[in-house]
């Protein structure tokens, strides 16, 4: 073989990350509009403290969801538009290896970004910094979960007109789950039960997400320059 | 290294087209627009499945293993695929390492060595286009599917292309290309595709929404 499986995704990986690190304007977005997003809650809810704090867990969930769509219209749709999605396919490496290693670099570039936001947002929501390792924990699985199925759901609208539209409606349903255990995760902790179990499920989530997601997405992405 | 490509039956673009090429050949795809030209590459590319027939190398269907056929292809599509925020080096690297050709020589043959580090968005389109088909050398591969390699260039990279097509084939490799312009390209095979007729034109209707036009 001409080629090292490992050193190829490596290859993608810097090659996304450099490009992130030119146009930064993608990653800015998308953790701008995380904090933003956030910060408007106190405007509409008002300024209880009591208020916020049961509300954090919650929006700084849906919050970070929203955001980490942001970019992923662009994550297949740039390499698809100037021809590279060919030339990714034709390094050899397997189609499924690809998507993998685009959502990789989409969790690096968004998703990692986010987690290092969240601390400071939470804490401006008044979270007790108690509950702050289950919120990190909780999204760092979230995010990752979030890479896998959104990388999925750009291949599978590559190619169709108004993908961006739809590409919401297949993502959000599909990360419901993972919304619910994370966010009741940080209920629990807050009213002090034990939030392993939902941590745990989130794992089991994200487990069943790392085999399959990069499999469907190769297949749309096959499907995508056929 | 002996190539035996049979292929047949393509939808509606492609009617069962069949040839079969020698290590050394040459192939140029002539047509109208719209024939086919570029359909039938990236299918002899793996990127395409056809709808019938197959595509054989020495005896073997070439969508058995994609990942063994993609190491014995270099394609050159109609687009140069370069991320205009990384320098031309940067561009390269994945070429590079899938291929394990040299980028610096191969820079060098298609003389952009000096624009190596310059960002892709700086270059002129015939720079580009020597840049992918610097990229078609690193692959080191024995078949090289060129879609239009001509777009854009200026007659003395004309006289380096024609350098090295000679010495790919002197090599034992095989060149298909489409083009519309002659190419410097000695004793090719020819297959003109035929246009389609205009009966057999789909009429544009329901498949094109008005909303494409908000």
């Amino acid at each position: 073989m001409k080629f090292q499986i490992p050193s190829l995704i490596m290859a993608i990986l810097e090659r996304d990350l450099r490009l992130a690190l030119r146009h930064g304007a993608d990653t800015l977005g998308a953790v701008l509009f995380f904090i933003l997003a956030g910060a408007l809650f106190p405007l509409a809810l008002g300024p209880s403290p009591e208020l916020l704090r049961r509300m954090a867990p919650g929006i700084v969930w849906v919050c970070a969801l929203l955001a980490a769509l942001l970019p992923l219209d662009r994550l297949f749709g740039s390499e698809l538009e100037d021809g590279s999605l060919d030339q990714l396919l034709m390094t050899g490496l397997p189609s499924p290896l690809i998507a993998l290693a685009k959502m990789i670099a989409h969790w690096l570039t968004t998703g990692v970004p986010l987690l290092l936001a969240a601390g400071p947002l939470a804490i401006m929501l008044g979270m007790p910094a108690g509950s702050m390792v289950v919120l990190l924990t909780g999204l760092l699985l979230g995010t990752l979960i979030l890479s896998l199925i959104g990388g999925m759901a750009a291949s599978v609208v590559l190619g169709a007109r108004r993908g961006g539209v739809l590409l919401p409606l297949l993502v959000l349903p599909l990360t419901t789950p993972a919304l619910i255990f994370g966010a009741a995760a940080l209920d629990a902790a807050q009213t002090g039960l034990s939030w392993g179990p939902d941590l745990e499920l989130l794992g089991a989530f994200l487990a069943a997400a790392i085999p399959l997601c990069p499999l469907a997405a190769g297949a749309g992405l096959r499907a995508a320059v056929e | 290294m002996e190539n035996i490509s049979v292929f047949r039956g393509e939808r509606l673009v492609l009617d069962r087209v069949g040839f079969t090429l020698d290590a050394g050949d040459a192939l140029l795809l002539t047509g109208p627009n719209g024939a086919g030209k570029s359909t039938l590459l990236r299918v002899l590319a793996g990127l395409r499945k056809p709808e019938g027939g197959h595509v054989l190398w020495s005896g073997v269907d070439t969508l058995a293993d994609r990942s063994q056929h993609a190491g014995r292809v270099a394609y050159l599509g109609h687009q140069d695929a370069l991320k205009l925020g990384l320098t031309l080096r940067e561009n390269l690297t994945l070429a590079a390492r899938s291929g394990g050709g040299d980028p610096d020589s191969c820079m060098k043959s298609l003389n952009i060595l000096g624009l190596a580090d310059l960002p892709a968005r700086m270059l002129s389109a015939g720079q580009k286009r020597r840049a992918a088909l610097a990229r078609v050398l690193l692959a080191q591969a024995p078949l090289w599917l060129l879609d239009e390699p001509s777009l854009g260039l200026d007659t003395s990279t004309m006289g380096l292309l024609g350098t090295l097509f000679a010495a790919h084939r002197q090599a034992g490799g095989i060149v298909i290309a489409t083009t519309h312009v002659p190419l410097p390209l000695p004793n090719p095979r020819t297959l003109a595709l035929p246009g389609l007729n205009e009966s057999d034109i789909p009429q544009p209707m329901e498949d094109f929404p008005e909303d494409d036009l908000l």
